[in-house]
């Protein structure tokens, strides 16, 4: 650090400097018993499916910090193009700053060749940024997108490998709701099917899954058209028990509280309070 | 024994003694020297970062030779040079605006624009000292 500043010009970027000062305040506070605050995660289940004519994607929207819900309602579904969406798992602060700045890029891009960016575009700045960090920026994600080449989506590791398929799920809750997928994908769906596979296998997530809960929203990408529902269903309300499939009403939690009455009255006997005025005083209020 | 040989096997860029006057340890202007310090990056990603546009140059100029020539590399770094030769003193901030345009970074932003934005570091180098290194002075 006294070198640069004494010789070389800074550089922008990441910077190293705190990382010995953190590595031994780790190795202390460990010895002391206590803990080094965690960061944010959104463990998470996130999915996407292609569609007839486009794509759906799908979040829950529980955000946990260790054992804890951080936020009981966060926005999963990141913007990146206006046909371009992506769901984002893993660190909360990496997948936010990770799809801003492609966000970014691909504006100056689309800006430069005047046509509407690519998917394939996003998915290969993702991947070649992921890598250059080698894992350390913790961002899977599922980019999805309809372009003049149609449909497509991709599942983005946090180090930097992608796939792409006609259907992918990510985050703690991924094997849940993969298991969803594989019983009843089929090809070429329409937009409700969709919608409601995509729904059922974020709320197997929600369900199965401690890091995912809370409401289920939904991404739906067509050609020249995108619905953002947010939340599209409220699998979790709080005071509220879920709904089964084979029950009409959701039922209120318990309640109990004895009725009026439970308890016999045997005498019942009337006291008045004489209260005499002993001061009085007037104050003014300053309403100016 | 010299450090290098003490080292495993490839010549790590970036990590060593700044050797000053002399051959020796420059304490004035590197502080004081460590073993562990030098050898080992304090992250993994340190050195890779370090040395990240410097790679990609190469690679990308190495490409260019392979598809188009001798010639294309040439040309390209002599207008790196000519543009990278348009600068304020090193002191102060100055835009890189010709370079930036040359090597397309003027579309697109990265994490060097967002975090650490040497034009809104709290400390400034000392004048005289980075205009004498600068010039090959000290």
């Amino acid at each position: 650090m006294a070198t640069l500043s004494v010789c070389q010009p800074q550089l922008g970027g990441f910077s190293f400097e705190n990382c010995k000062r953190n590595a031994v305040l780790e190795a202390e506070v460990t010895k002391l018993g206590c803990n080094i605050p965690s960061a944010r995660k959104t463990g998470t289940t996130i999915c996407g499916v292609v569609f007839k004519d486009g794509i759906v994607l799908g979040a829950d929207t529980r955000a946990t910090e260790g054992m804890i819900v951080a936020d009981k309602n966060c926005s999963k579904i990141h913007y990146i193009s206006p046909n371009i969406y992506c769901c984002g798992a893993g660190t909360a602060a990496d997948t936010e700053m990770t799809t801003q700045i492609i966000s970014s890029n691909l504006e100056l891009h689309s800006l430069s060749t005047s046509r509407l960016p690519r998917v394939a575009t996003a998915n290969r700045m993702l991947k070649q940024m992921l890598f250059r960090y080698q894992g350390h920026i913790g961002a899977a994600l599922v980019l999805g997108g309809v372009d003049c080449n149609g449909p497509h989506l991709y599942s983005i590791y946090p180090h930097g490998s992608t796939d792409k398929l006609p259907y992918v799920t990510m985050g703690s809750g991924s094997l849940a709701a993969m298991a969803v997928f594989e019983d009843r994908y089929k090809q070429d769906m329409e937009e409700e099917d969709a919608k409601r596979l995509v729904r059922d296998a974020i709320a197997a997530g929600i369900f199965n899954d401690l890091g995912s809960g809370s409401n289920i929203d939904l991404c739906v990408i067509t050609k020249g058209r995108v619905d953002y529902l947010r939340p599209h269903d409220m699998a979790n309300k709080k005071g509220v028990r879920c709904v089964y499939e084979h029950e009409a009403l959701p039922h209120q939690t318990g309640n109990y509280k004895y009725k009026q009455g439970t308890t016999g009255v045997l005498t019942k006997s009337v006291i008045k309070l004489d209260l005499e005025v002993v001061e009085e005083t007037v104050q003014t209020m300053d309403t100016s | 024994m010299p450090l290098s040989q003490l080292k495993d096997s490839v010549p790590v860029t970036g990590m060593g003694p700044q050797v000053g006057a002399y051959g020796v340890q420059d304490t004035l202007r590197s502080g004081f020297s460590s073993v562990k310090n030098e050898l080992l990056p304090s992250h993994a990603l340190e050195l890779s970062e370090k040395n990240f546009q410097l790679n990609q140059d190469k690679i990308n100029f190495s490409n260019l030779r392979n598809i188009q020539g001798l010639h294309a590399p040439l040309k390209l770094q002599m207008e790196y040079r000519a543009a990278r030769q348009i600068q304020r003193l090193p002191f102060l901030q100055s835009s890189h605006l010709a370079l930036d345009t040359l090597k397309g970074n003027d579309e697109s932003i990265s994490f060097e624009d967002i975090l650490n934005d040497p034009a809104q570091s709290e400390m400034m180098g000392e004048p005289h000292v980075m205009v004498e290194y600068k010039l090959g002075m000290m």
